[in-house]
């Protein structure tokens, strides 16, 4: 059983929705970003998401390009990343998700990324493999990996039965055609995409891209398990760039207004 | 749950990409595989190869390279005659009647060189359908030609200001593009690159090289070439030449990549011979990356050549050895590029002039061969680049 599944089942319980903020490691540098995974727990945070930049990020818009720059100018990379999340484990037991293009995976070695990451990372999200390519690498074969898929409003039914079937964890809804990015009207056409796929399976659904206000929170919350937020987040730690303290101080703050919309009747 | 391997080389090629695009991907196999496959489809894209575009093109035996050179006999396959000035023509008609026939209402590119981007803008103002161009700012700085004639040609010219600022971040940006407009455009890719399945649809339009030279040659001579000879930078050109002789085992293939200042600088883009495989804009394929995995900027002289990945079907024929793979510099490329000018009148595109390099400087290796090499574009387009060099030449 794994960590996602009973938080999930934890919040059930409670009635609650999930909340997972996602930031890039080493933006703007991997000891700020110790300290922002801590604060974002403190705030309310129930799994963290953790980016491991690409050079090369074609499902992300400006913000998180932009992040992902700049951690690669810290040199960090997907093993700095395993190790962080190993310090990170020391202290805090919260749900850890890796979200990777798959290259950085594929270089290091399918094999060797499942020996490192075992028991520290709870899931794991790559935005450019898709099921069918998933199921075809070697390593892969034996669900030793808490893979995550994703699902878009442009995704058929057939594409919504291969997902529910593979995805661990949760599944991963993209409320917009588009890329990530802070947007501030709320995804209503996504509301039936998530029907569907709650006809088709009991796995919990959680909704990213383009969600960064209170607003698009209340309306949201009620249709799925839990909401995802990145763009937004990164803005602000883009924005106190020079002043650290600060950053991590409004980071929370901004989580924990997030938090309170998922929470509120 | 049965997958299927379709879109794979070998172990190359496959689909890694966002959920987004994987509808879009099959909706385009599936109107590839049949409506492409259709009589009219193909008359109508045979027309305007023929009436439009000015296929066939010639298969010129360069008498007077080949006396210089002292040792094969060399035939030119003039894709530099075409409208536009290269072969990226073949594929773009072939796309965007693909894309009408398919009621897409916008079409989207990459380029790198321009030249794509060109033969896209025509395609589109031909068949009436608008077009945006996504191109790198270094190659709209360099290339600014073609930039003019996109824009003559009513295209939208977007330059991208991402990473190294060439052809592989105007891939990236047009990839966004395509997956916040899926319902209405229809994303026209320029090589063998991508996901399925581009690399087997841009090679299937590019074949028509391939299939002209098999016939032209067994016309002139009788017989099969021994050597095929194409510049690689994503490899449209290449395979459209070697993939119709795949199966001629005693037909050599060569690609020449772009050695830029010398492989043990960094600042070239030999994907094949010095890469390794990974995986981006949803093929596996040869890549030039670091330890890590980031992929690697890239440096040639020559734009269209200057990119990270390759076509995955070449990565295959690497593997299997159906190809050699090697490289040539920027200052070969350049010395050829005069040579071809000088002894047939015939200026060569910088990317082109790569293949003539690696036989100027291996021509020893071919005595009494028969060569076939192709010329895929024509060399206007790059006078600045030439200018530029001559002084800096004129200054050392």
């Amino acid at each position: 059983m794994n960590k996602i599944e009973d938080k999930f089942k934890e919040l059930k319980k409670k009635g609650r929705k999930g909340f997972i903020p996602f930031i890039t490691c080493g933006d703007p540098d991997l000891v700020t970003s110790k300290s922002l995974v801590f604060a974002l727990e403190e705030a309310g945070a129930d799994i963290i998401e953790l980016g491991i930049p690409f050079s090369d990020p074609i499902a992300d818009g400006p913000t998180i390009q932009a992040s992902s720059k700049r951690a690669l100018t810290n040199r960090v990379s997907l093993r700095k990343v395993i190790q962080f999340a190993k310090e990170i484990r020391k202290k805090s037991q919260i749900p850890l998700v890796l979200l990777s293009y798959f290259n950085p995976i594929y270089r290091l070695g399918i094999k060797n990324f499942i020996k490192e990451s075992k028991d520290i990372v709870d899931g794991v999200i790559i935005p450019d493999l898709p099921p069918e390519e998933a199921k075809l690498l070697e390593g892969l074969e034996e669900d030793k990996l808490p893979l995550i898929f994703l699902l878009a409003p442009t995704s058929t039914e057939e594409r919504i039965r291969l997902v529910s079937q593979f995805s661990q964890g949760f599944i991963y809804v993209v409320s917009i055609s588009g890329v990530t990015g802070a947007r501030e009207a709320v995804p209503y056409k996504i509301k039936n995409l998530i029907l569907q796929i709650r006809n088709l399976t009991d796995k919990p659904v959680c909704l990213g891209f383009g969600i960064s206000t209170p607003n698009q929170v209340k309306v949201v919350k009620d249709w799925v398990d839990g909401v995802i937020v990145g763009s937004a987040l990164v803005n602000i730690i883009d924005k106190y760039a020079k002043d650290k303290k600060l950053m991590i101080k409004e980071a929370g703050k901004f989580v924990k207004n997030l938090r309170e919309a998922l929470s509120s009747p | 749950m049965v997958f299927n391997r379709k879109g794979y080389f070998g172990r190359y090629g496959g689909c890694f990409v966002p959920e987004i695009l994987m509808p879009a991907l099959k909706e385009l196999e599936e109107a590839y595989f049949s409506l492409g496959k259709e009589k009219d489809f193909q008359e109508e894209l045979d027309y305007y190869l023929k009436n439009y575009a000015g296929r066939p093109t010639p298969l010129y035996f360069a008498s007077h390279l080949s006396q210089k050179l002292k040792g094969p006999k060399i035939y030119l396959k003039r894709e530099d005659l075409l409208h536009t000035g290269a072969h990226k023509i073949n594929n773009t008609l072939g796309q965007v009647l693909l894309a009408k026939k398919m009621g897409k209402k916008r079409i989207i590119a990459e380029t790198g060189a321009g030249q794509h981007g060109v033969a896209t803008a025509t395609a589109c103002a031909l068949l009436g359908i608008k077009c945006a161009v996504y191109m790198g700012e270094e190659d709209v700085k360099r290339q600014s030609l073609n930039v003019l004639r996109m824009r003559t040609l009513k295209a939208e010219v977007i330059p991208v200001k991402n990473g190294s600022r060439t052809l592989k971040d105007a891939i990236n940006e047009a990839l966004r593009d395509w997956v916040t407009n899926i319902e209405t455009t229809f994303y026209v890719l320029g090589s063998v690159v991508g996901p399925h399945p581009y690399p087997t649809m841009v090679r299937d339009f590019q074949s028509v090289i391939g299939k002209e030279v098999k016939r032209q040659i067994m016309e002139k001579e009788k017989r099969l070439p021994d050597y095929l000879i194409a510049c690689v930078g994503g490899g449209s050109n290449s395979m459209g030449l070697f993939y119709p002789f795949y199966k001629e085992e005693k037909v050599n293939f060569i690609g020449v990549e772009a050695g830029g200042l010398g492989l043990n600088t960094k600042k070239h883009s030999a994907t094949l011979a010095s890469g390794e495989r990974g995986v981006l804009h949803g093929a596996l394929t040869y890549l030039l990356q670091d330890k890590d995995g980031q992929v690697r900027l890239t440096h040639s002289v020559a734009p269209g050549l200057d990119y990270s990945g390759v076509g995955p079907e070449l990565s295959f024929y690497k593997e299997t050895k159906r190809a050699k793979f090697t490289t040539v510099t920027d200052k070969e490329a350049i010395s050829a590029f005069f040579l071809l000018s000088e002894v047939e009148g015939i200026i060569p595109a910088l990317e082109s002039a790569h293949a003539v390099a690696y036989l100027k400087k291996n021509c020893s290796q071919f005595k009494n061969n028969l060569v076939v090499l192709n010329l895929s574009g024509r060399g206007d387009k790059d006078m600045c680049i030439i200018e530029r060099f001559l002084k800096e030449k004129n200054n050392e």
